[in-house]
């Protein structure tokens, strides 16, 4: 890793560089702001959800659901994909051993994209919700705020397509002819996967989004049912974009914990090969399972089998990923840092995830969870509970290479013990409060229903506590970044053997053979 | 264990649940669907935002639903605006209302009582307050 940001520059520098680390750290800083704002949104969501009929912060259904609108957009689209991208930029030219990324402007473009896209789903805050499903989004949106939510999410989606082509080429053409792609490390493999899927998925929503425009301005019908259209076809385009991009979301979160892991047992990862065979089965079998968000549609019985089976099938690569951290980490020395504890919570948690999917996927019980607060579990544990924790592990794991100071260990481990606390209590209780029936994406519910009312008390509190640890996070990460200790440069964390870091870390442009 | 017989091993594991997961789902969603001939229709409409029922012999309702103890009935879903999604927790009744679709759920209710009906698809504005209910009276004939 280069240390650039250690002598000081002024921010306009950073700013107009096409480096691959500077746009690496752009990215990264704009995902993090993005995170604490989107974060103070589901503060207002929790707390407003913790008094039933009371209109607590949010007075009326209008704002609540814009609120949680852009709370969905904004954690997906400006936190999960900008983080993975500036990691993605920072790490994998070195880990390729190239120079910079293969189309250095192209990557300032795709990034400077996102700002924009960003200000429009602010200013125009819709209230689609993140699905957007038509016909509510053509025939009864608000505008301009809807139309913002689609120029918005159009300049977003383009900005992936142009980072994903780069990623593909830097990794396919630029890599170093003596490393062969098999001993690429694994998260540029899975930035390479995630931008090959993002290639094939992204198109279709693009059109989509444009279609729903044309639709909205009176000039088409495609998913207008009062105007000859079908919005079950708006559905399909969109989940065949979107259940692929929930690996997109999460690979580049298990391509971190490869990283960390094997570093911080101090012993050779279990299986390079079975890693790259994971990536690249998740990236073309997820292409095959979108319509299990479809189940109650209407859909006849073979065509929902037939989505569960491609579901089902996607499952063992997850698996794969497990078993390989579990036997890197079967009998080693581990040493457990920050970015290790952050790394196995992430491990546990994606574990119970990937449990709830499964049922998910089985119909008949997808007829009990569709619609409720179970799927707002599901997803954030996969989305806090694995993608949030891999990327917090490699903050920590990156930050004295990158300020050339250290985090303080003691204040890393209440953020993390808050973080997993608060992640288990708020999102196990979410499942449990759609088994109770609550249905998602309400803006009140009868106070009578007093199972509803308890638990979501219970999963406020334990938002409060998720939020309390991010609040951790942030003061710490500003305060030890100018007043932290001199990290050891060598050996930050003293696993002892330099064998264990990657050799750039002290040679931007040396060799590799640490890999 | 070896390398990787310790994997292989593993993923069967794996396999064999998911396979388990999708045969058992396939029984028992076939018997799900699987609607008795003598089933009485309702039709379902949703529209911003409450639930109007029509039944078979043409008497309406709106928002509070009545049924026979002992009786099939199946759901004709129809929406006239947006997509809904028709709800009675209590008895796993689930089915999007999708404007332009005819959409089918059903079920025999055989306790009575009164029972939540609610919108599970978001719907705008008063989504959240979509909300009726199901009553199911012995029957007396
Ligand atoms: C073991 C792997 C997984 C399985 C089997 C699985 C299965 C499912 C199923 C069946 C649904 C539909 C639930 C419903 O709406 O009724 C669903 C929803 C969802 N999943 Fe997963 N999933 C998996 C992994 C992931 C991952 C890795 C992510 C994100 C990073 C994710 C994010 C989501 C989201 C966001 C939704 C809800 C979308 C919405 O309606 O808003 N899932 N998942
Ligand atoms: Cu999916
Ligand atoms: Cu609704």
């Amino acid at each position: 890793m280069v240390l650039e940001l250690q002598k000081p520059r002024p921010v306009w520098q950073i700013m107009f560089s096409t480096h691959h680390t500077d746009v690496g750290y752009l990215y990264t800083i704009t995902g993090l702001t993005f995170l604490f704002m989107a974060g103070v949104l589901a503060m207002i969501i929790r707390t407003h959800l913790f008094f039933p009929g009371e209109g607590v912060l949010v007075s009326d259904s209008a704002t609540f659901n814009r609120i949680f609108t852009v709370h969905g957009l904004t954690m997906l689209f400006l936190f999960a994909l900008p983080v993975a991208n500036g990691i993605g930029n920072i790490l994998v030219p070195i880990m390729v051993r190239y120079k910079d990324m293969a189309y250095p402007k192209l990557n300032a473009i795709a990034f400077w994209m996102n700002p924009v896209g960003g200000a429009l789903l602010w200013l125009g805050f819709a209230d689609v919700s993140w699905v957007s499903y038509a016909p509510y989004s053509i025939i009864r949106a608000p505008g301009p705020a809807a139309d913002m939510f689609i120029f918005g999410m159009k300049i977003l989606g383009i900005s992936s397509i142009l980072s994903s082509i780069n990623f593909v080429v830097t990794v396919l053409k630029c890599k170093h002819p003596d490393l062969s792609l098999r001993r690429v490390p694994l998260f540029a493999w899975s930035m390479l996967t995630v931008s090959l899927m993002t290639l094939i998925a992204m198109p279709t929503y693009a059109a989509a989004l444009i279609m729903m425009l044309t639709d909205r301005l009176g000039l088409s019908g495609f998913f207008n049912p009062f105007a000859g259209g079908d919005p079950i076809a708006y559905l399909h385009l969109f989940w065949f974009t979107f259940h692929p991009e929930v690996y997109i979301f999460l690979l580049p979160a298990i391509g971190m914990m490869y990283e960390i892991i094997p570093r911080f047992s101090r012993k050779p990862l279990y299986s390079q090969a079975s890693g790259v065979f994971a990536f690249v089965m998740l990236g073309i079998i997820g292409f095959a399972s979108w319509g299990h968000h479809m189940y109650s549609t209407g859909m006849d019985f073979t065509t929902k089998v037939v989505f569960m089976i491609g579901t089902l099938a996607a499952v063992p690569a997850s698996g794969m990923h497990v078993f390989n951290f579990l036997a890197t980490m079967w009998g080693a020395r581990i040493r457990f840092a920050a970015p290790m504890k952050f790394a196995v919570g992430g491990i546990a948690l994606f574990f119970s995830a990937g449990a709830g999917g499964v049922l998910n996927s089985a119909m008949p019980l997808d007829f009990i969870s569709h619609g409720t607060y179970w799927v707002v579990g599901h997803m954030h544990l996969f989305l806090t509970g694995t993608i949030g924790f891999g990327f917090v592990a490699m903050v920590y794991y990156m930050f004295p290479y990158i300020t050339g100071r250290m985090y303080s260990e003691k204040w890393a481990n209440v953020h993390f013990i808050g973080m997993f606390w608060g992640t288990v209590q708020v999102f196990f209780t979410q499942h449990l409060l759609g088994l109770e029936g609550m249905p998602r994406r309400i803006y009140d519910y009868p106070p009578e229903f007093t199972s509803w009312t308890q638990l979501n008390q219970i999963a406020t509190v334990g938002a409060w506590i998720l939020g309390a640890s991010f609040a951790v996070f942030l003061a710490s990460l500003i305060y030890y970044s100018a007043k932290g200790k001199p990290a050891n440069m060598d050996d930050p964390w003293g696993l002892g053997g330099k064998y264990y870091y990657p050799v750039a870390a002290k040679n931007p442009h040396g060799g590799h053979s640490g890999y | 264990m070896g390398h990787d017989t310790a994997e292989w091993v593993f993923v069967a594991v794996v396999i064999a649940v998911l396979v388990y997961v999708g045969v058992d789902s396939w029984i028992v969603q076939k018997e799900v669907e699987d609607v008795p001939a003598d089933a009485e229709v309702i039709k379902v409409t949703g529209q911003q935002w409450f639930w109007s029922f029509e039944h078979a012999d043409g008497t309406k309702e709106i928002s509070t639903l009545h049924l026979k103890k002992g009786h099939a009935y199946k759901f004709e879903i129809y929406s006239r605006d947006v997509m809904h999604s028709f709800n009675i927790p209590d008895w796993v009744v689930f089915e999007d209302a999708v404007p332009g679709h005819t959409n089918h759920a059903w079920f025999a209710p055989n306790e009575v009582g009164t029972y939540p009906i609610q919108c599970r698809e978001y719907c705008g504005l008063l989504h959240y307050n979509m909300r009726g209910s199901l009553v199911v009276e012995d029957d007396k004939s």
